[in-house]
């Protein structure tokens, strides 16, 4: 009988659990930065992701991702675990497995469903709701839970060439900003856009998304170390670099246009958690602080790129997880020592071969996502149409798809006036 | 009868309500508008977009009066709205030809 820890399994499912409740926290933050017409729709997007992808992971996603590899040659996994059988057995290839399969499993099914989520930004606004379903769970299936074979599982092949990815910088990061660009060309851009004014209507909700997905990247993060002892370090790693973002996109605001905001501040601290996700586990306090210094300033001045393109990316998936998951991934070739557990870096007399692998995990990470998104979309597209018509558009999707308004805004505001007693 | 009407700074609203009170205007209307005349919008930036924001939250003020109060209702009106800065708004006055009192049916200045 294999022995596992009491300590670890306890980590793990308390940080699935943290995992999990990034996805409202997700939600929240998306459904501030969108029109007030359209914030439930947002919502249910998000909460429509977590069951679609909750259920295809136990039956299928979980197996292709982590099941024993199809033929040895690391592309993907088999159906041996499907619908969870024979699940009593170890992660295949896993050294020094101290957590029950099954823990490791829905720890792991929080990661695929976040990583879906994150593409309801970049499609804000303008998505049907069958078809939207219909794509998350063929990319779920067959962009996610091949990349994350080859990265995540052991006898994945990137994972054998050496590339160091702790908790998805390529697998979560740069995979959900690629493949967000890619699904906003194939839907388009929103009617008016960029000539109209889409401004957040709710900046206070999307703060407090923002507070949600920090405290849950601490189990996103240090929950990877799969190990309640080995945790510290990436929490510490990612508290820093987060930190530091913020810092970094409010001082870029400063400059760029006289003031910080407040959406920025915290648009810099998620920038920050996307970049040391995978290098938490691998960097000292050096490495930390930089890397969070160069995503929030690096993806503070992305946010710009999509106007250049005139891409409707609409909430700056690709700014924030894609250029933040590139700065953390390469990062880990620079800053990486084995003084924390991986390899050491470039700048810790590790030559450049990390650097290396670094770079091929981000390059295919970035072809695959980037193609087989598009190809997905184009499919559903073709088949069932991924937009509402212009007037459901017009409208709003919480009316149109939804038959609800988020908000009562039928009391006027004005002209009330304040009774005291005696007056 | 004339129907008196303001477009206004929403934080002066009180004062006016408080103004037209005192010279003795029984009830009144209020929206809240969006519009600009000389004072132009203001810029916002989300993620460093900028959005020029081109209307200004107004309030729209609406009385109807006698004929001879309606100098009062404008003076009270332009005195409480008045800060002197950029934005203050407009007041116009038009002729009423009739009106009605729906609970009574009463016309005319009997349903003022």
């Amino acid at each position: 009988m294999h022995h596992y820890s009491a300590g670890d399994t306890a980590w793990v499912l308390a940080s699935a659990a943290l995992v999990f409740f990034m996805v409202p926290g997700l939600a929240i933050f998306y459904g501030g930065m969108v029109r007030r017409k359209n914030v439930l729709a947002m919502l249910m997007q998000n909460f429509i992701t977590i069951a679609v992808v909750s259920l295809l992971w136990v039956w299928v996603g979980y197996s292709l991702a982590f099941g024993p590899d199809w033929g040895g040659v690391g592309l993907l996994g088999t159906f041996h675990f499907a619908a969870l059988s024979h699940i009593g057995q170890l992660v295949p290839g896993m050294a020094g497995q101290s957590v029950p399969q099954v823990a490791f499993v829905v720890f792991q099914m929080m990661f695929a469903i976040v990583t879906a989520a994150l593409l309801t930004g970049s499609i804000a606004d303008r998505a049907r709701l069958g078809a939207f379903m219909v794509f998350i769970a063929a990319w779920s299936i067959i962009v996610y839970a091949p990349l994350a074979h080859w990265v995540f599982s052991p006898e994945g092949w990137l994972a054998k060439r050496g590339v160091e990815d702790f908790a998805g910088g390529s697998v979560v990061e740069v995979d959900s900003g690629l493949s967000g660009l890619a699904i906003a060309l194939v839907i388009g851009r929103r009617r008016g856009w960029p000539r109209e004014l889409m401004r957040p209507h709710n900046v206070p909700l999307s703060v407090l998304g923002a507070g949600i997905l920090w405290f849950g990247w601490f189990g996103f993060n240090a929950g990877s170390a799969l190990s309640a002892g080995r945790a510290g370090t990436a929490f510490v790693n990612t508290n820093t670099a987060t930190a530091a973002a913020l810092l970094a996109w409010a001082a870029v605001e400063k400059w760029r246009t006289g003031k910080p905001t407040t959406l920025g501040a915290v648009s810099g601290a998620v920038a920050g958690a996307v970049a040391i996700t995978p290098a938490c586990g691998f960097v000292n306090t050096v490495g930390a602080t930089v890397i969070g210094l160069a995503a929030g300033a690096l993806c503070a001045l992305a946010v710009r790129l999509k106007f250049r393109l005139g891409v409707d990316e609409s909430l700056d998936v690709l700014a924030v997880h894609g250029v933040g998951g590139y700065v953390g991934m390469l990062a880990v070739g620079f800053f990486g020592t084995a003084a924390a557990k991986g390899l050491n870096g470039l700048l810790y007399g590790g030559g450049a071969s990390l650097l290396g692998h670094q770079a091929l995990a981000v390059l295919v990470t970035t072809a695959w996502a980037f193609g087989a998104t598009a190809a997905i979309g184009l499919a559903v597209h073709k088949l069932m149409g991924m937009r509402v018509s212009p007037e459901a558009e017009v409208a709003g999707l919480d009316i149109s798809l939804h038959e609800e308004s988020a908000y009562d805004l039928e009391a006027l505001s004005i002209g009330g006036r304040a009774r005291h007693g005696g007056e | 009868m004339r129907l008196v009407t303001a477009v206004i700074k929403p934080f002066r609203l009180q004062e006016v309500q408080d103004a037209l009170h005192a010279v003795g205007v029984a009830g009144m209307t209020v929206s809240e508008v969006q519009g600009f005349g000389r004072q132009r919008g203001h810029t916002e930036v989300y993620r460093g977009a900028e959005y020029q924001v081109d209307f200004v939250p107004k309030v729209r003020v609406e009385v109807v009066c006698e004929d001879a109060d309606a100098d009062r209702v404008v003076e009270a009106i332009e005195s409480a709205a008045r800060t002197g800065k950029i934005g203050d708004g407009k007041i116009w006055v038009v002729p009423v030809e009739q009106l009605v009192r729906v609970r009574t049916g009463q016309r005319g200045s009997a349903a003022l």
